[in-house]
C-alpha cells in the first residue's frame, strides 16, 4: 500500500463556500440516471433485496431505505444540506418545525424530566412547551434570557437541556448564546436552539456551543412561502455519557433489541435515535415534495437572506422617525438594546423579522394590518412577500396578557416579516396604512 | 468502548481512505463480539455485506463460530492472509494489538492497521507506521464506508462531500 508519504493525514482540504454549500450539500447527481437536480422520489417504500437485507435494515446494521415514514432519498438530501450548513455532524427532517421540536425532546427527556427555556419565543413553542408537553410529564421553567444567569438559576436536578431561540420571534430580540452554552457545559446538558429566523446564513450556532439547532424550515430555509417542514441538527459534539443523565442514549434500547444508540452511532447517536424511534413511533414525517421545495430555496438563500436584512433594515429606519410609532424593535438599529449582541453573532444583518409599537395601541394595530395593501396579513414568516401580523390578536392570542407583554407581543405590537419586493414599495404601503393609524 | 467525542478527531484524506477499503480484502476483527447487538457485530455484518471477508478473533470464543466465520484467540492463529487489523478494544488494549500485528504482518501480509472510532494510541501507530504499515486511528470502516459511498448521507448525515460527479452504483 505504497503512495501515501504523509500517511493520508495531510493538510486539510480547503472548505468550500457557504454559497457552494447551499447548492450542493448533499446532492449528487442520481447515480442511477445522472439527473443533476434533485429527483423528488415520490414513493412509501422501497424493495429488499432479500430477507437478510430486509432484516438488516430493520435492525438498524445496515444503511438505505425501508419505508417513507423514517428515510426518503430526497428528504436525506435536504438533511443532508441543513446538518452541513449548520456545520453539524447529522440531521433529521420532520414535518415541521414543532414536529422537529417534539422529535428532540421525546429523544431526551423521560417522564418527570424538566427543561429550561427562554420565555422569548415563537408563541406556538410558548404553548407546545408550557401546555401541551406538561401532559407528557415534561415541564418547561421559562426564563427571562437576558441575563444568561437566569437560565442556571432555573436549572434542577431533573433539567436535561436549555432551549433558545437566538434571534426571537416574534422580534428584535438576540440572546447571548455564549455564556449559556458554557451554562449547559458545566452542568452537563444539551444547549438547543431555535435557529429559524436568523437561518446558518447570518447565524451558527453550532460554533457559539450550542449542541442541538432546531429549524422550521417552513420560513427562511424554504423561502417562498410554499412547504411546511422542520429539522434538528445535532451537532456530535455533546458527550451524552457524561453522568449518566441520557439513559435513552447510553442505555440497551427495548424498542431495538437492547442496541445502544450512542455506542453504535457515536457522534450521530442522537439524530439516529431521533429517527429510528421518535420519527418511527409517532410519525410526522416530511414529504418528498415539500422537501424538494426546500432544497431548492435553500440554493438560493445566501442571496435572498442579503435581500432581505437589506430591505428590513430600511423599513426599521422608516418606521424609527415615524409620528404613528411609539418604537421600533430591530436589533440592526443602533438604539436597540440588542444591538451589541447583533453585532457578535449576527454580524451579516439582524434578519428579517421585527415588531413595532403603535402610539394608539390595539385598535390602531388592528387598523393597520386590515389597511395594508401590499403586504399580506397572515401568520407565517420568512417568505419572498412582506407579512404583517397583528401578535395581539392572532399567533399570541393563546397567552395571558402578562404572558404577551413579557413576550414582547403587547397590544400595541405589530410584528413584520419583510420580503423581498422592492423596498420603496413596501415603505410606501406602510405609509399609506399608518396614516390610518394616525387620525 | 467510548464513543467519538472523547478522543481528538484526525484528519484522514477521503481518497486515502477509499484506498483503503478498496484494496483490502481479508480484515481481522479484533474484539468481534458474538451478541449481534454489539456495535462489532454491526460493522462485522456490514462489511462482509460489502464483499470482505471479516475474521473475527476473540480469546473467549476461540474455536466458535460468529457470522459464519471462525473465530481465532490471536491473529497469528489466524491460517491464510490479512490485510488488515480492525481493533475493536478500549486504547488500553490497542498497543499489544498493533506489536502483535506487526510482527507477525510480513507472514500474514498485513498491510493496515485500523483503530475503531474512540480507540486511539500514538505511541502505538508510530511503531506500526516504522514497520511500514498504514495504521488509521479513532474511525469505524463501516462509516467510513457508508460515508465515502454515499449511504450515510441517506440517514442525514453530513458526509463533507462536495461532488459534481454521480457515484457508480454498487461502487
Amino acid at each position: 500500500m505504497s503512495g501515501n508519504d504523509d500517511g493520508g493525514q495531510g493538510s486539510k482540504p480547503r472548505e468550500f463556500g457557504f454559497e457552494t454549500r447551499a447548492i450542493h450539500a448533499g446532492a449528487r447527481p442520481d447515480p442511477v440516471t445522472g439527473a443533476r437536480n434533485t429527483p423528488i422520489y415520490q414513493t412509501t417504500s422501497y424493495v429488499f433485496d432479500d430477507v437478510e437485507h430486509a432484516a438488516d435494515l430493520f435492525n438498524l446494521q445496515t444503511f438505505g431505505f425501508i419505508y417513507s415514514r423514517l428515510t426518503n432519498p430526497t428528504v436525506s438530501v435536504l438533511e443532508e444540506r441543513i446538518a452541513n450548513l449548520e456545520g453539524g455532524r447529522a440531521g433529521v427532517c420532520a414535518a415541521s418545525g414543532h414536529a422537529a421540536q417534539f422529535l428532540t425532546f421525546f429523544t431526551l427527556l423521560e417522564p418527570g424530566d424538566e427543561f429550561v427555556s427562554s420565555r422569548n419565543l415563537y408563541g406556538g413553542s410558548l404553548t407546545q412547551f408550557g401546555i401541551s408537553f406538561k401532559r407528557l410529564g415534561w415541564t418547561c421553567h421559562f426564563v427571562d434570557p437576558t441575563d444568561p444567569e437566569n437560565f442556571r438559576r432555573a436549572l434542577t436536578p431533573r433539567c436535561k437541556a436549555i432551549f433558545l431561540e437566538v434571534l426571537a420571534n416574534p422580534g428584535g430580540i438576540v440572546v447571548d448564546i455564549e455564556p449559556v452554552a458554557e451554562i449547559a457545559r458545566e452542568v452537563g446538558i444539551p444547549l438547543i436552539v431555535d435557529n429559524t429566523l436568523a437561518t446558518p446564513y447570518l447565524c451558527r450556532p453550532i460554533e457559539w456551543g450550542a449542541d442541538i439547532v432546531i429549524h422550521s424550515t417552513t420560513k427562511f430555509l424554504g423561502g417562498h412561502g410554499t412547504a411546511m417542514g422542520g429539522a434538528l441538527v445535532e451537532s456530535g459534539r455533546f458527550d451524552w455519557a457524561r453522568d449518566g443523565k441520557f439513559p435513552t442514549m447510553t442505555e440497551p434500547d427495548p424498542a431495538y433489541h437492547g442496541l445502544t444508540f450512542y455506542e453504535t452511532f457515536g457522534d450521530f447517536g442522537f439524530a439516529m435515535k431521533a429517527r429510528a424511534v421518535a420519527l418511527r413511533d409517532f410519525g410526522p414525517t416530511l414529504s418528498p415534495a415539500n422537501a424538494f421545495y426546500t432544497i431548492t430555496g435553500i440554493e438560493s438563500l445566501p442571496l435572498r437572506m442579503e435581500r432581505h436584512v437589506a430591505n428590513a433594515q430600511k423599513v426599521a429606519e422608516f418606521l424609527d422617525g415615524h409620528p404613528a410609532v411609539a418604537w421600533v424593535s430591530y436589533a440592526g438599529l443602533p438604539s436597540s438594546p440588542y444591538h451589541e449582541l447583533a453585532r457578535k453573532y449576527l454580524p451579516k444583518g439582524a434578519g428579517s423579522v421585527f415588531t413595532f409599537g403603535l402610539k394608539r395601541g390595539y385598535e390602531a394595530g388592528i387598523k393597520l394590518v386590515e389597511s395594508v395593501n401590499l403586504l399580506s396579513h397572515l401568520a407565517n414568516i420568512g417568505d419572498t412577500r412582506s407579512l404583517i401580523i397583528h401578535p395581539a390578536s392572532t399567533i399570541h392570542r393563546q397567552l395571558s396578557e402578562e404572558q404577551k407583554i413579557a413576550v414582547g407581543a403587547g397590544p400595541e405590537v405589530v410584528r413584520l416579516s419583510i420580503g423581498l419586493e422592492s423596498v420603496e414599495d413596501i415603505i410606501d404601503d406602510l405609509e399609506r396604512a399608518l396614516v390610518a393609524c394616525i387620525i | 468502548m467510548n464513543p467519538g467525542p472523547a478522543v481528538e478527531t484526525i484528519h484522514y484524506n477521503d481518497d486515502h481512505l477509499k484506498g483503503i477499503l478498496r484494496r483490502v480484502r481479508t480484515i481481522a476483527m479484533v474484539g468481534a463480539s458474538a451478541n449481534w447487538v454489539r456495535p462489532s457485530s454491526f460493522a462485522m455484518k456490514y462489511l462482509q455485506g460489502k464483499g470482505f471477508r471479516v475474521i473475527p478473533v476473540n480469546p473467549g470464543r476461540a474455536g466458535g463460530e460468529i457470522l459464519g466465520e471462525t473465530v481465532y484467540a490471536t491473529l497469528r492463529e489466524i491460517p491464510g492472509p490479512v490485510d488488515m487489523v480492525d481493533i475493536f478494544r478500549a486504547s488500553e488494549a490497542a498497543g499489544a494489538i498493533v506489536d502483535e500485528a506487526i510482527e507477525v504482518a510480513p507472514e500474514k501480509g498485513i498491510e493496515v492497521v485500523w483503530m475503531q472510532l474512540g480507540v486511539r494510541d500514538d505511541e502505538a501507530a508510530g511503531r506500526a507506521e516504522a514497520a511500514g504499515l498504514t495504521v488509521i486511528m479513532n474511525r469505524c470502516p463501516k462509516i467510513e464506508y457508508g460515508r465515502l459511498y454515499g449511504e450515510l448521507s441517506w440517514s442525514g448525515i453530513n458526509s463533507g462531500i462536495i461532488s459534481s460527479k454521480r457515484l457508480k452504483v454498487g461502487s
